[in-house]
C-alpha cells in the first residue's frame, strides 16, 4: 500500500473538533425525537419525572408497551391511519396523473391558449394555500357532490374534501414541465414519426424516463399531505374522516395521559422515518432538486 | 380544378394530413390540461377572488340571512389604527395629580372611546399600547388590537426566521459538504425533523419548553450546574414568541440545509482551484467564489422561507392558542379563528385579504433587492 500523507498535529485535531461539532449538532436534532420514543414507553408518573433529569432519555424503570396498548383502547387509531393513508395516497397518485399530463401537454403539444394558461399557472405561485383557505371553506360547503345518498350539498366531513382541492399543484406542474423540457426532442419525435397519438406518447415514451421527477413530486406531496394540519382541523368535525394529525386531539379531551399521547405521536411518526431512512438518497435529492434552477 | 388537384395531390394529401394532425394535437392538448385546468380555477383562482369579494360582505358560513354588501367596513374594523394624546389630570394650582401608585394620572380612555360625541371617530376603540412625551401620554388605538398584534408578531417571526433559519441553514451546508468520513450520516440526521410533522415537533417541544420540569430548564440547569433559574417559556409573554421561532428553526433547518447543499456543490470545482491558486483566504474563497456563485440558491431560499414563516400557523395551534397575553397570536392563527371558529367567513376572508397583500408586498420588495445588477 502507498503511504497515506501524514497529516500534521494541528490538522488531526481540526478533524477532531468538526468531528465534536457534527456530532453536537446530531444530538440536537434527535433529541426530541429520541425522547419521544422512550417516553412512549413509560407511564406517565415516571415519564414526568424523568423530564426533570438526563433519565428522560433512557429506557430505563418501569419499561412496557402499556401505553401502546392504552391508546389503542382510548382512539379508533386504526381508522386515523386508514383515513391519513387513503388520502395521502390518492392524493399523491391522482395529483401525479393530473399534473404531469398537464405538464406534457403544455411542454409538446401545439393548442391555441397554451401560453396565457401557462402564465396564469406560473403566476398563481405567488397564492399560498393559507390565503385562500377561508373562502374555500365556504364554497366546499356549497359543492354539490353525488355519493351514496344521492346528491347532496356541501362536502364537509368526507374524503374527496381532503383529497380533490389538493390534487393540482402549479408547483409540482412546473416541475413536470421543467423535467419534459429537458428531455431529447427526438424521443417525441420518433413516437410521432411511428404515428403514436399524444396519449401513447406520454405512458409509452415520456412516463418511463420520468422516475427521477416523479419521485421528487410524489416525496414532496407525501411529507404535504400526512402533515397537513390547518385544513383537516376545518373540515371534519366527524372524527369519522379524520386522519392521524387531527386525531390527535382526542387525546386532549378529559384526562391527559402523557403517555398514550407520547405513544400515539411515536406510531404516527416512526413508519414516516422509517420510510425516510430507508429512502433518504431520493428525500434528499428531491428536495435539493427543487432549488438548483429556482 | 380536378386537374390542379391532380397535380398536387401529394402536397394536399400532407397538408390535409396536418391539418388533421394539428387538429387532433390541440384537442389532445386540451384534454390533458383540462383536468389540471379545472382544478385550479375551482380550488385557487375561484376562492382567490372570492377572499376580494366576500371581504366586502357580511358573509358567515351558514346564515339565515341573506348576504350583503357592506363596503370597507371589514377593513375598517380590522385596521383603523388612532392615536389620542391626553394630558395629566390637574388639580386647582395647575400640578399633575398622581394616582395612588404615585404614576401621574390621565383621564379615563373609557370617557373617550365610549359614546362620547366630540370624538365619535374614537368610538369603541381600544387601547394597543402608549408613549410618554414629556407629561403627556399618546394612546396608539385600534379598532381590533388583537389583530394588529398579531400582524406584528407574524412580521416579527418572519424577520427572525428568514436571516436565523436561512443562515443556520449554509452554515449546516457548509459544515456537510466537507470532504469527511461518514459525513451523509449527519446531512440524514440533520435533515430528519424535516419529515417530523410540525404537529408532533410542537407536542415534543412543549415539554422541552414547561417551565417546571421541562428538558430546557434541565439541561440549563445541569450546564450551569444548578445555578440556572427555570424559566417558564411559553407561559412567559416575552419568552413565549423567541421559543416558538427557536423550534420553527430547529424544525425547518434541514430543509434549507440541503437546498444550500445542492447549490454549494453546483459551483464548479474549478473557480476553487482557480481561487486557490491566486492564493485566496478561506474567507476570500466564501466572498468571491461562494457567495456569487450561491446567488440563485440564496433568492430561492429566501423566498420560500417567508412564505412559510408568514403562514405560522401549527405552532400557535398547538402549543399557545396565541397566549399568554396575546404574545404569539399570528395573522393566519387569526384568519381561522374567525373564519372557522367563528364562522365568520368575511372577516376571515377580510385577514386572508390582509395577509395575501402582505406576502406578495414582502416578496415584490424581496425581488426588486435581489434583482439581476450588471
Amino acid at each position: 500500500m502507498i503511504a497515506q500523507p501524514v497529516k500534521t498535529r494541528g490538522a488531526q485535531w481540526y478533524e477532531v473538533g468538526q468531528y465534536a461539532l457534527l456530532v453536537l449538532l446530531a444530538f440536537v436534532f434527535v433529541f426530541p425525537i429520541v425522547f419521544m420514543v422512550v417516553s412512549s414507553l413509560k407511564p406517565d408518573l415516571q415519564l414526568l419525572r424523568d423530564t426533570g433529569s438526563l433519565n428522560a432519555f433512557l429506557p430505563i424503570g418501569d419499561i412496557s408497551l402499556n401505553n401502546y396498548a392504552a391508546a389503542f383502547d382510548r382512539a379508533p387509531i386504526p381508522l386515523f391511519i386508514f383515513n391519513s393513508v387513503f388520502v395521502t395516497t390518492t392524493t399523491v397518485l391522482l395529483g401525479l396523473v393530473v399534473n404531469s399530463l398537464a405538464a406534457f401537454s403544455f411542454a409538446f403539444l401545439r393548442w391555441r391558449g397554451k401560453k396565457l394558461v401557462l402564465s396564469v399557472i406560473i403566476a398563481s405561485f405567488i397564492i399560498p394555500f393559507d390565503a385562500i383557505a377561508v373562502p374555500l371553506l365556504l364554497l366546499v360547503n356549497r359543492l354539490p357532490w353525488i355519493g351514496a345518498d344521492g346528491l347532496v350539498t356541501g362536502w364537509l366531513n368526507s374524503y374527496h374534501v381532503q383529497i380533490i382541492p389538493f390534487l393540482v399543484s402549479s408547483f409540482q406542474i412546473f416541475l413536470f414541465y421543467q423535467f419534459f423540457r429537458d428531455l431529447p426532442f427526438e424521443l417525441i419525435e420518433a413516437a410521432r414519426i411511428d404515428g403514436a397519438s399524444a396519449f401513447q406518447t406520454y405512458i409509452r415514451v415520456i412516463m418511463p424516463v420520468s422516475g427521477p421527477v416523479l419521485a421528487t413530486a410524489a416525496i414532496l406531496r407525501f411529507l404535504d399531505m400526512w402533515n397537513q394540519y390547518m385544513w383537516p382541523l376545518m373540515v371534519t368535525q366527524s372524527e369519522q374522516y379524520r386522519p392521524v394529525m387531527v386525531g390527535l386531539q382526542y387525546f386532549f379531551q378529559l384526562d391527559i395521559a402523557w403517555g398514550e399521547i407520547m405513544a400515539y405521536l411515536s406510531l404516527i411518526t416512526i413508519p414516516v422515518l422509517i420510510l425516510y431512512l430507508s429512502l433518504q438518497r431520493a428525500f434528499i435529492t428531491s428536495i435539493a432538486s427543487t432549488g438548483i434552477k429556482g | 380544378m380536378s386537374t390542379r388537384q391532380a397535380t398536387s395531390a401529394i402536397a394536399t394529401h400532407t397538408r390535409h394530413h396536418s391539418a388533421t394532425f394539428e387538429r387532433q394535437e390541440a384537442l389532445a392538448g386540451w384534454l390533458m390540461a383540462a383536468p389540471a385546468i379545472v382544478l385550479i380555477l375551482l380550488f385557487l383562482l375561484i376562492p382567490f377572488v372570492l377572499a376580494f369579494l366576500l371581504a366586502f360582505t357580511n358573509q358567515r358560513l351558514i346564515s339565515p340571512n341573506p348576504t350583503e354588501w357592506v363596503g370597507a367596513r371589514n377593513f375598517e374594523s380590522l385596521l383603523t389604527v388612532r392615536t389620542l394624546t391626553l394630558e395629566p389630570l390637574r388639580d386647582d394650582a395647575g400640578q399633575a395629580t398622581l394616582d395612588e401608585d404615585g404614576n401621574v394620572a390621565y383621564p379615563r380612555l373609557r370617557e373617550y372611546t365610549r359614546n362620547n360625541p366630540d370624538y365619535p371617530e374614537l368610538d369603541g376603540m381600544q387601547e394597543w399600547f402608549s408613549v410618554y412625551s414629556g407629561e403627556s401620554r399618546t394612546f396608539v388605538l385600534a379598532s381590533d388590537v388583537v389583530f394588529m398584534k398579531a400582524l406584528v408578531n407574524t412580521i416579527l417571526f418572519v424577520i427572525v426566521i428568514v436571516p436565523g433559519q436561512g443562515g443556520l441553514a449554509l452554515i449546516l451546508a457548509l459544515l456537510i459538504n466537507q470532504k469527511l468520513r461518514g459525513i451523509n450520516v449527519f446531512r440524514t440526521i440533520y435533515f430528519m425533523p424535516v419529515v417530523v410533522s410540525m404537529v408532533v415537533v410542537a407536542l415534543l417541544w412543549r415539554f422541552i419548553y414547561d417551565g417546571r420540569n421541562g428538558l430546557l430548564n434541565t439541561l440549563l440547569g445541569f450546564v450551569t450546574l444548578g445555578s440556572f433559574q427555570p424559566v417558564d417559556w411559553l407561559g412567559d409573554p416575552a419568552t413565549a414568541m423567541p421559543s416558538l421561532m427557536a423550534m420553527s428553526i430547529w424544525q425547518g433547518v434541514g430543509f434549507h440545509m440541503v437546498i444550500w447543499l445542492a447549490g454549494l456543490q453546483n459551483i464548479p470545482a474549478s473557480l476553487y482551484e482557480a481561487a486557490s491558486v491566486e492564493g485566496a483566504s478561506r474567507w476570500q474563497q466564501f466572498r468571491f467564489v461562494t457567495w456569487p456563485g450561491l446567488r440563485n440558491t440564496m433568492v430561492f431560499v429566501l423566498v420560500v422561507i417567508t412564505m412559510q414563516a408568514f403562514s405560522l400557523f401549527t405552532q400557535v395551534h398547538v402549543m399557545t392558542r396565541g397566549g399568554p397575553l396575546d404574545a404569539t397570536q399570528s395573522v393566519m392563527y387569526q384568519a381561522v379563528q374567525r373564519g372557522y371558529d367563528k364562522q365568520d367567513i368575511s372577516g376571515g376572508s377580510t385577514i386572508s385579504v390582509v395577509f395575501f397583500m402582505l406576502v406578495l408586498l414582502v416578496s415584490m420588495v424581496q425581488r426588486y433587492l435581489t434583482r439581476e445588477r450588471d
